[in-house]
């Protein structure tokens, strides 16, 4: 074999050998989401379980956009979702934490009955924060969910600044919540309350 | 009853019978159901154009998932309220990215999708081509 024919296979199959490889170190079921970086989709929501005193709204249901100036966890959950089982004592024991500070978590049901939504939190020992049904799934739709659990976590801007696919460790919950707490609250007619000590 | 009654009774039932059938049908196809059809077809247009996001390369129209179902009907609705076409998939290309398209728009990287096949068939083409010369020309003639 002449170094010319060599030097042209080598040309052809270098590339796509790359590619492949390229290809088998990206998870296809991760799909980027264009939302951080962007306004939060707005939302109101009817609360099924436990609700802070955090004046998100009435204590039946929470709007997204009274939380503004603060920063906001939405965690999208369901009770037939085995990863959320993983999860759901970080989300718990941070979010008891966070409790009465300028932190909110929410928790939105996705594609479950309330029923067996309350169930699976009775069962988890209980949440610090309101749990929300998401009737046709639309707030999902809004933020882009294709599967769950998913965390976002939304700053004093009122824009999503991080998106988290799979069950949430505590460092990245931490990291991400002490991040975005770091950042000056936007000027607003609503005074926001000031950060408090987890 | 005679049988001069029985046949009378008979005839007026016959005459009787397309009035009432003509009552009982429904009524012809309406601007509305018209619409509903047209609304249907765009939707359907619409979704086999979205990849469901909890499948393997099937549409939203294909999918029988709850997810699919739920972004159909999010469909019909925004069509129903007037939004184009592009519009909607507008929409979920703003939730989901260029991703939820099954035919992504050929700019930009996406170009190389289209080019890329072109491309290996043309150069494909052109060693098949060399090869087949090559033999060819190499090839002694047949003597007769």
């Amino acid at each position: 074999m002449d170094w010319r024919r060599s030097t042209f296979g080598a040309a052809i199959a270098i590339p796509v050998i790359a590619l492949l490889a390229f290809g088998m170190t990206r998870d296809p079921r991760d799909i980027p989401s264009p939302l951080p970086g962007r306004d939060a989709p707005d939302f109101t929501l009817a609360s099924f379980g436990s609700a802070e005193p955090s004046g998100a709204g009435r204590a039946d249901s929470v709007h997204l956009g009274a939380l503004r100036g603060d920063v906001v966890v939405v965690n999208v959950w369901a009770s037939w979702c085995l990863a959320c089982r993983d999860e759901h004592p970080v989300l718990r024991e941070v979010g008891s934490r966070y409790a009465g500070t300028d932190v909110h978590f929410l928790g939105v049901l996705y594609n479950d009955n309330v029923n067996n939504g309350r169930r699976w939190i009775r069962e988890m020992g209980g949440q610090s924060y309101p749990a929300l049904e998401d009737p046709g799934a639309r707030t999902a739709i809004d933020y882009g969910v294709y599967g769950v659990p998913e965390t976002f976590f939304v700053g004093r801007d009122g824009r999503v600044a991080y998106k988290h696919t799979g069950p949430i460790t505590e460092s990245v919950l931490l990291a991400k919540i002490e991040e975005l707490r770091k950042v000056q609250p936007v000027a607003s007619a609503a005074s926001p309350r000031p950060p408090a000590s987890p | 009853m005679s049988a001069r009654w029985e046949h009378a009774l008979f005839a007026v039932v016959l005459l009787a019978t397309p009035v009432a059938a003509q009552q009982s049908m429904p009524a012809p196809p309406s601007a509305s159901v018209a619409g509903d059809s047209v609304l249907e077809r765009e939707t359907r247009a619409v979704a086999s154009q979205l990849r469901c996001p909890v499948c393997q390369g099937l549409s939203i129209e294909d999918s029988p998932s709850e997810l699919s179902q739920q972004m159909r009907a999010l469909v019909r609705e925004q069509l129903r309220a007037g939004r184009s076409p592009d519009d909607v998939k507008g929409y979920f290309v703003s939730k989901y990215g260029e991703w939820i398209l099954l035919s992504p728009p050929a700019h930009g990287v996406n170009t190389l999708i289209y080019a890329l096949p072109l491309l290996a068939l043309v150069a494909g083409g052109t060693v098949v081509a060399v090869i087949v010369r090559r033999w060819t020309r190499g090839a002694k003639p047949v003597e007769m």
